[in-house]
């Protein structure tokens, strides 16, 4: 009895370490091959190899040196950075008055504001085309700047909001009983204790705005103005036949690295701020 | 929502005091809120009041001041022609568009579908004691930290028909016969954008999924452990019930960010009707082919359509977002 009770167990364990390793596989595979595709140089791109066989940099080389690659990657960089702090900053003020304040229409607004970043953006996309061409700032990062606000804002509101609902009361009482304003209590009391938060939030914004592409491929014509999402999108050879995979790669692996890490540092931030989105809502 | 739950520091202070705090406070919100507002009405609110506009017009990419309202035309119109044939036009009689909701509709199911199932997989893998879980949060969190683009092009190396890797594997393991062209067969294109978006979002839905089950306490299972309940059954009878909330709210998020989906399949399989969806279709119209107008249409009936799914979903699931049933 004792002995087919251990078999079975061995077998448990084995299957379930055997799943394991197929999800730990099956995620990171693809950028591992990526990464060993973009350090293969000439043909052997086309020699499939399972491991790294020869070291080149040349692939990189060639995308920061030539075409407009460093300054989209620029403008990735000033346009994510502007969107998430400009949400941030209209974010802090909403998310206290949606937590702390009751008042008649809270839970109608913040329905809005779930709907609104659930929004289908082709469903804006001719309506706010005109608008950026009107404005002017068509083909610019305020294009950008102006159309991400759409999902950062609402995003950021919401996370933000289920955070600062979590607060205790207690730590707003004493700040009412000396007669300080919302405001002062927002900036002295909620602020110092929201850097977490709002890092997280931020950071999630981030990575929205980073990996936009809709937006970015319909307000920007130029290859100066454009974002890395959709650089790498119309990276192409002369022709058809010649697509420059190992290029593709090494630029997919020079905006992905930073975001990986920083996902990795941030993991368990990130967890939750992912989920205070989705469940605790 | 969960109004009830939040916090009113003032209300335990009595009367007067308290009623012209509250005032003062609601009065603090209103103008604190007031920015958001504005730019969510500017940025939302009124480029899709201008878009549903647009549908109702003839505008033109070149032409889109001088757009004159017509109507119903672009959805349904009659047309008599010269030989006294009537034609039916517009959108509501469009294969192409229908086609494309299709498309959308069977995507968006078949991929929330395998998200939820593998998902859950991976959520109770990392829910168990074991070494080595962080490694394994870690890798999971890969996929879904790489921009869709990228992530598409990859795939779309590894799907290559002569380069592709997936093929050699294939072939050295004998599932495949002979190479195949996974993203310019009509056959296989709409398989590969699934199984690249199945790729990168579970993660996400395993992660949400993960919340709901920490949320089980542990000694329900080790009551039903007593008992001899089957794990089988305990899954069914216990696990599922407690994470459904989680679950159901975790596959709206993905169904609403499936039934949009535009990036990866603009990336992995241009120009295929297999996967083209509503919302590539709509912007070909709008912006490479200047039906302008036609694509507005496309997006404004795509609004509707999810919009309806959504309310369906939310009243027969019974979705509530502030963490269920408890």
């Amino acid at each position: 009895m004792g002995a087919t009770f251990d078999l079975w167990k061995i077998t448990k364990t084995t299957l379930f370490y055997a799943l394991v390793v197929v999800i730990v596989v099956v995620s990171v595979f693809p950028f591992y091959y990526a990464i060993l595709t973009s350090f293969k140089q000439g043909t052997d791109i086309f020699r499939i190899t399972y491991w790294p066989v020869s070291f080149s940099l040349e692939n990189y080389q060639s995308v920061l040196s030539q075409g407009s690659f460093p300054r989209n990657l620029l403008n990735s960089i000033f346009i994510a950075s502007v969107t998430v702090i400009l949400a941030l900053f209209l974010a802090v003020t909403a998310a206290f008055a949606l937590s702390r304040v009751r008042f008649r229409g809270r839970g109608f607004l913040l329905m809005v504001i779930l709907g609104v970043s659930m929004f289908p953006q082709i469903a804006v996309l001719s309506g706010l085309f005109e608008l950026i061409r009107a404005l002017g700032i068509y083909n610019t990062p305020w294009a950008l700047v102006f159309s991400y606000t759409i999902f950062t804002l609402p995003f950021t509101v919401w996370v933000l909001t289920t955070f600062m609902r979590d607060l205790p009361i207690e730590i707003e009482e004493a700040a009412i009983v000396d007669g300080a304003s919302p405001w002062v209590i927002i900036t002295k009391v909620f602020m110092p204790l929201m850097w977490p938060a709002l890092v997280t939030t931020g950071l999630l914004a981030f990575i929205g705005a980073w990996n936009e592409f809709l937006f970015a491929l319909t307000f920007t014509s130029s290859n100066d103005t454009r974002t890395v999402p959709v650089a790498i999108a119309l990276l192409s050879g002369g022709s058809q036949y010649e697509i420059p995979w190992g290029i593709i790669m090494a630029a997919s692996v020079i905006v992905t690295v930073p975001l990986v890490a920083l996902v990795l540092i941030f993991q368990r931030k990130i967890v939750s701020g992912l989920t205070a989105g989705g469940v605790k809502g | 929502m969960a109004t009830d739950v939040m916090a009113t520091p003032v209300a335990a202070t009595g009367g007067k005091i308290k009623s012209e705090l509250m005032q003062q406070r609601v009065r603090a919100a209103r103008w604190f809120l007031l920015p958001m507002l504005i730019a969510l009405a500017v940025v939302a609110g009124w480029p899709l009041l201008r878009s549903i506009y647009f549908s109702f017009t003839d505008a033109s990419l070149n032409n889109i001041d001088g757009a004159e309202w017509i109507g119903f035309g672009n959805y349904f119109r009659v047309q008599q022609l010269a030989s006294g044939a009537v034609r039916y036009r517009g959108l509501l009689v469009d294969a192409d568009w229908w086609n494309a909701v299709w498309n959308t509709l069977r995507f968006a199911a078949t991929s929330v579908f395998f998200e939820a199932v593998l998902g859950m997989v991976v959520a109770l893998v990392l829910n168990a004691e074991f070494k080595g879980r962080g490694i394994v949060r870690a890798a999971i969190l890969i996929p879904w930290a790489i921009p869709t683009i990228v992530s598409a092009k990859m795939w779309s190396w590894m799907l290559n028909d002569q380069f592709g890797i997936l093929n050699d594997l294939g072939l050295r393991l004998g599932l495949l016969s002979q190479k195949v062209a996974w993203t310019a067969t009509a056959e296989t294109a709409m398989q590969a954008v699934l199984v690249v978006d199945i790729w990168k979002t579970t993660p996400f839905m395993a992660l949400l999924i993960l919340a709901g089950l920490q949320m089980v306490p542990k000694d329900i299972y080790e009551a039903a452990e007593i008992d001899g309940v089957h794990p089988i059954k305990q899954f069914f009878r216990i696990t599922l019930p407690l994470v459904r909330p989680a679950l159901m709210v975790a596959i709206i998020f993905r169904l609403l960010d499936a039934l949009r989906i535009f990036d990866l399949i603009y990336v992995l399989t241009p120009n295929s009707s297999a996967t083209k969806t509503m919302s590539v279709l709509a912007r070909e119209n709008l912006f490479d082919f200047d039906k302008f107008a036609y694509g507005s249409a496309m997006s404004t009936l795509l609004f509707l359509i999810i919009a309806i799914l959504t309310i369906v979903y939310i009243w027969l699931g019974k979705v509530r977002f502030d963490g269920g049933d408890r």
